[in-house]
């Protein structure tokens, strides 16, 4: 891992953005920098929407950035490439080939004998442990297996970069655990052809057992916020203190991220609305209610309460996110804490809760109040939606726009603010 | 039949996100002029050429029984020669559409016109076109069945092809691409595979609208130009003439014996075998099955030859067919290449502005307004007929079919026999039907009407029932467990659960109609002759007269008609439906 040996692969000030309706740049990506070493993995951990994905894609050639440079080896990558292999969160299988002309797949474009196909295909096959079930389709594996078939087509080719793109996050805990801890055997034992691997991932503990490096991605657009190297040795032990202070060094990493963001939506002025975090209602009330309980009395780290109530950080951080925009909870370092409105919320009853909420909603989030004064101002009181989108779609994606106007018709239709019909597609205010 | 849509197991699935409600707007119109204009430019050169010849060959038709198996042999070859053409145009007009965003630009609305288009309209161009091609030689007729047949099929199958192309999930075609496979590679294991269920499940129903096609296109006349070519609908023809009702018999014997065999040998087995390209990583709870397939994949001698055939298709797939020099374009390049676009779509407008401009003078010069709102009065009337006769037909099989479709083994029964009388050529039919309005002296213009749906009804039975059992049981189950009313239960909850396989039903059944009109709104039973008016009895009169100008004339008001109805009602609904039955 000497620093002296080229990398595996860099990228050089890899800014990426998708065009608006208006036909200006939206940035997705600004001006990231990371190099792979060799004998290194790699962890880029965020937020859904901070452009993980679309960085792992920049590297594995399927995407073009819209500047900045791809290296590897030295060499500037012009698409996918030979020595680049990518595992898929969804396994990307084709369900209409087995097992094992899927694993030949990977082989597609070395033009090999059919003998030499097959065997190596069986030999990746028998590696990764799916010995037996090289003539199954995929549709009869199990979750954990179809993702094994994904290591073995990866594998196969004998990759010297493998990029994962949160590979374990369709399984559950159980399976995924097992398929991680096999395939860090066989990292460590050597026994893999693979010399670095970039692994994107939103689950914390997942990247501290698994990486020698973690970037931290910030959002709006996604840039480099934060980089922890994580120097345990393997195997490693999630019990042991070190493990546990790194974890909570992520947790405040990423949440100290989430507060400027969020000082950002506060500030934002009427005309010029930020997202929303994607925190349904209900999932606001029970985490109110979780913290307020005795349990806690109102203060829990982050790690701690996610632990509890089985929240992956992508689900954790938004909630956390609208609490503390909406006044209702304020974050310090990794620590979340009721404040004094959020201890009155918890304990009022269901109007009681509304009223308060609305209240908050108009105060703390300009949005809300932008929206509600259109539908002021028309003579009807009614408003497309198009209207929002599209001015929503000037700062954000248009899936992000969506989404925060999701998230607001949730929250407006809780406050009894206004209301939506997905018909017509139209905002109407509740007087 | 003739559906203006592509009709699939589960259209939700396929048509998800794919029908914008949309206007008919200036791509519709210049699409139909390209498409008018070709027909008349190519009909109007043939028929120039062909004076010589005109007094073609007139082969004599039999009436006996025993001649019948050949005829029928004939008839089926022709079908199997149409869908083979169908399924290579498939295959590259799709592609070319999907993989080439300017091509698309031009090719999806030229097909979604000539999915309007009535097949049988333009049958007397194409017969001219292709006589005079082969001048002298039975190839040129046979030429022009077979032409018709694939025009009632392959729109279909190409616009399947296409959706199907489009929809390829992206983590397939990232990971494709990740392996730097080859175009022909990817064509072979990810396209083709991908769109296979859909396209055999299509290529099924474009053929039983074809079999209608056939028995019309094989005996026609033109003017003076009369042709028969030797095959069931020429001896249905005949039979016709000579008021020989037995005769009739017989053919209906035989075709339905011809149907029942292409189902079994052909459509059956592939269906069987397709569905292991079903994109669901889950098992399914029915897996459709094939004694004929079951005889191909266990009989020994077949597995030998299955394992060679199949090793050699693996090698062509496998084959990655990349010239030396050619680089393939990996990255999407975000972007615009505005000024290329420009250019492209100025030639498009060029071309279509210069047919614009030869249709105008040839129709100045033969046509008055008059005519057109003749064709256009007549058109509405057939309007009124299709709507009419959709909703009879709606409201006669959707109760059935709800109530076969709830029940699992009547729906075993059930569904085959509606698939097999949708596929049975309704016109061989016909001659009963008139026989009965000539012997009882019933006013055509009534009478003859439900001809036009004789067919294509058939298409709202079996998609409601298709819709009814997949009603979800745990819908069923809580309208049981709560007692919902009757009217309540059909109301809420089992009509809104069927309605977009209903629509699917309804679109198919209209669009037949359509087309149907052309030979049943007009017909002969010996010298009686019987016109119910309307815009097909309008095509036939004037394709009987050989008025070329008119006959264009009526196949261009049709299309406009069958577009406006499709733009107008057909997708709002069925995004409707969509819309309504999504719960995410």
């Amino acid at each position: 891992m000497s620093a002296a040996r080229t990398p595996i692969l860099a990228l050089r000030q890899i800014c990426m953005a998708y065009a608006k309706p208006s036909g200006e740049p939206l940035p997705v990506l600004t001006n990231v920098d990371l190099s792979l070493a060799p004998g290194e993995i790699l962890g880029l951990l965020g937020r859904s929407g901070c452009g993980k994905s679309t960085l792992l894609r920049i590297a594995a050639g399927l995407i073009k950035p819209t500047s900045g440079e791809v290296l590897y080896r030295d060499q500037p990558l012009a698409g996918p490439a030979a020595g680049i292999a990518v595992v898929f969160q969804t396994f990307a299988l084709y369900p209409w080939l087995t097992v094992q002309r899927n694993v030949e797949l990977g082989l597609d474009a070395l033009d090999l004998s059919a003998a030499e196909r097959q065997r190596r295909a069986l030999a990746a096959i028998d590696l990764i442990g799916l010995d037996g079930f090289q003539s199954a389709y995929p549709r009869e594996l199990s979750g954990g297996m179809r993702q094994r078939v994904g290591f073995a087509r990866a594998i196969v080719s004998d990759p010297v970069l493998l990029l994962m793109d949160e590979p374990f996050s369709a399984l559950d805990v159980l399976t995924a655990e097992t398929l991680r801890t096999d395939f860090m055997d066989l990292w460590i034992e050597r026994r893999l052809p693979t010399e670095a691997v970039l692994l994107v991932t939103h689950n914390i503990e997942e990247a501290v057992l698994m990486c020698d490096r973690v970037l931290v991605l910030g959002s709006h657009p996604g840039q480099i916020a934060a980089e922890i190297r994580i120097p345990l040795a393997q195997p490693r032990n999630r019990f042991a203190a070190s493990f546990r202070a790194l974890v909570g060094e992520i947790y405040a990493t990423l949440t100290s991220r989430m507060a400027e963001s969020l000082a950002a939506v506060s500030a934002s002025p009427a005309d010029r609305p930020h997202g929303l975090p994607r925190a349904a209602i209900n999932r606001l009330n029970g985490f109110v209610e979780t913290l307020a309980a005795p349990a806690y009395q109102g203060q829990c780290e982050l790690a701690e309460i996610a632990g509890a109530l089985a929240l992956k950080v992508d689900e954790l951080l938004p909630i956390v996110a609208a609490l503390q925009l909406l006044g209702f909870a304020e974050l310090r370092q990794a620590t979340i804490r009721l404040t004094a409105a959020g201890r009155v919320y918890s304990g009022s009853s269901t109007d009681e809760r509304k009223r308060l909420f609305r209240e908050h909603l108009l105060r703390f989030v300009p949005l809300a109040a932008h929206v509600i004064q259109v539908l002021e101002e028309r003579p009807d009181h009614r408003a497309p939606r198009e209207r929002f989108e599209l001015e929503l779609q000037d700062h954000l994606h248009r899936e992000d726009a969506q989404r925060t106007l999701m998230t607001l018709i949730d929250w407006g239709r809780y406050a009894e603010m206004l209301a939506y019909d997905a018909r017509t597609r139209i905002f109407s205010q509740i007087p | 039949m003739h559906g203006a849509h592509t009709i699939h197991q589960d259209p939700l699935a396929l048509h998800a996100g794919q029908y914008r409600q949309r206007l008919p707007g200036w791509r519709d119109l210049a699409a139909l002029v390209l498409v008018v204009g070709l027909v008349i430019l190519l009909g109007g050169g043939a028929r120039q050429m062909i004076e010589p010849t005109a007094h073609l060959q007139a082969v004599s038709i039999s009436l006996s029984p025993e001649a019948l198996p050949l005829y029928t042999l004939r008839t089926v070859l022709r079908m199997l020669v149409a869908l083979l053409a169908s399924i290579l145009f498939t295959l590259t007009y799709a592609t070319l559409a999907a993989k080439s965003r300017r091509a698309e630009m031009v090719l999806i609305p030229l097909l979604d016109v000539l999915q309007s288009v009535p097949v049988l309209g333009y049958l007397s161009f194409t017969v001219l076109f292709f006589v005079s091609l082969f001048p002298g030689s039975t190839l040129g007729p046979e030429l022009a069945a077979i032409f018709a047949i694939f025009t009632s099929q392959a729109w279909n199958m190409a616009f399947s092809f296409y959706q199907s192309l489009r929809m390829v999930p992206s983590d397939l075609d990232e990971a494709s691409r990740s392996f730097r496979s080859s175009p022909w590679q990817r064509f072979w294991r990810l396209d083709v595979p991908f769109a296979m269920p859909g396209l055999v499940w299509n290529t099924m129903m474009s053929m039983s609208g074809g079999w209608f096609f056939v028995v019309a296109s094989e005996a026609i006349s033109v003017g003076d130009l009369q042709i028969a070519l030797p095959g069931v609908g020429s001896y249905v023809a005949r039979a016709i003439e000579e008021r020989n009702l037995a005769c009739v018999g017989w053919a209906i014997v035989a075709m339905s014996v011809a149907i029942t065999l292409y189902d079994q040998l052909l459509f059956r087995p592939l269906v069987a075998w397709s569905d292991k390209f079903r994109f669901e990583q889950t098992a399914a709870q029915r897996v459709p099955r094939s004694w004929v397939l079951g005889l191909f994949q266990q009989a020994a001698i077949f597995q030998s030859v299955n394992r060679m055939a199949a090793a050699g298709l693996q090698r062509v797939g496998d084959a990655r067919l990349l010239a030396p020099g050619l680089r393939l374009p990996h990255l999407r390049r975000p972007g615009s290449q505005r000024l290329l676009d420009v250019i492209w779509l100025l030639a498009v407008a060029v071309a279509i502005g210069c047919l614009a401009w030869a249709l105008l003078r040839f129709a100045r010069n033969t046509l008055s307004w008059g005519d057109v709102a003749e064709a256009s009065r007549s058109g509405l009337l057939t309007l009124l007929r299709v709507m009419v006769l959709v909703a009879l037909a709606s409201l006669v099989w959707v109760p059935i079919g709800v109530a076969v479709g709830l029940r699992p083994r009547l729906t075993a029964i059930v569904q085959p026999i509606a698939q097999f009388l949708a596929a049975f050529p309704a016109n061989l039919l016909f001659p009963l039907a008139v026989f009965v309005i000539v012997k009882y002296r019933l006013a055509p213009e009534v009478w003859l009407s439900p001809l036009m749906i004789l067919g294509t009804q058939w298409y709202i039975l079996f998609n409601v029932i298709a819709g009814a059992s997949a009603f979800p049981s745990d819908l069923r189950e809580a309208a049981a467990s709560f007692r919902v009313r009757t009217p309540h239960w059909w109301r809420q909850a089992i009509l809104p659960g069927i309605f977009p396989y209903f629509v699917t039903g309804a679109i198919t059944a209209s669009g037949g109609a359509w087309n149907a009109s052309i030979v049943s709104e007009a017909v002969n039973w010996g010298s009686t002759r019987l016109n119910g008016g309307g815009l097909g009895a309008y095509i036939t009169q004037m394709t009987q007269a050989g008025d070329y100008p008119r006959i264009a004339l009526g196949v261009a008001v049709m299309s406009v008609y069958v577009v406006a109805m499709n733009r107008l009602l057909w997708r709002p609904l069925y995004a409707f439906a969509e819309r309504r039955t999504r719960l995410a």
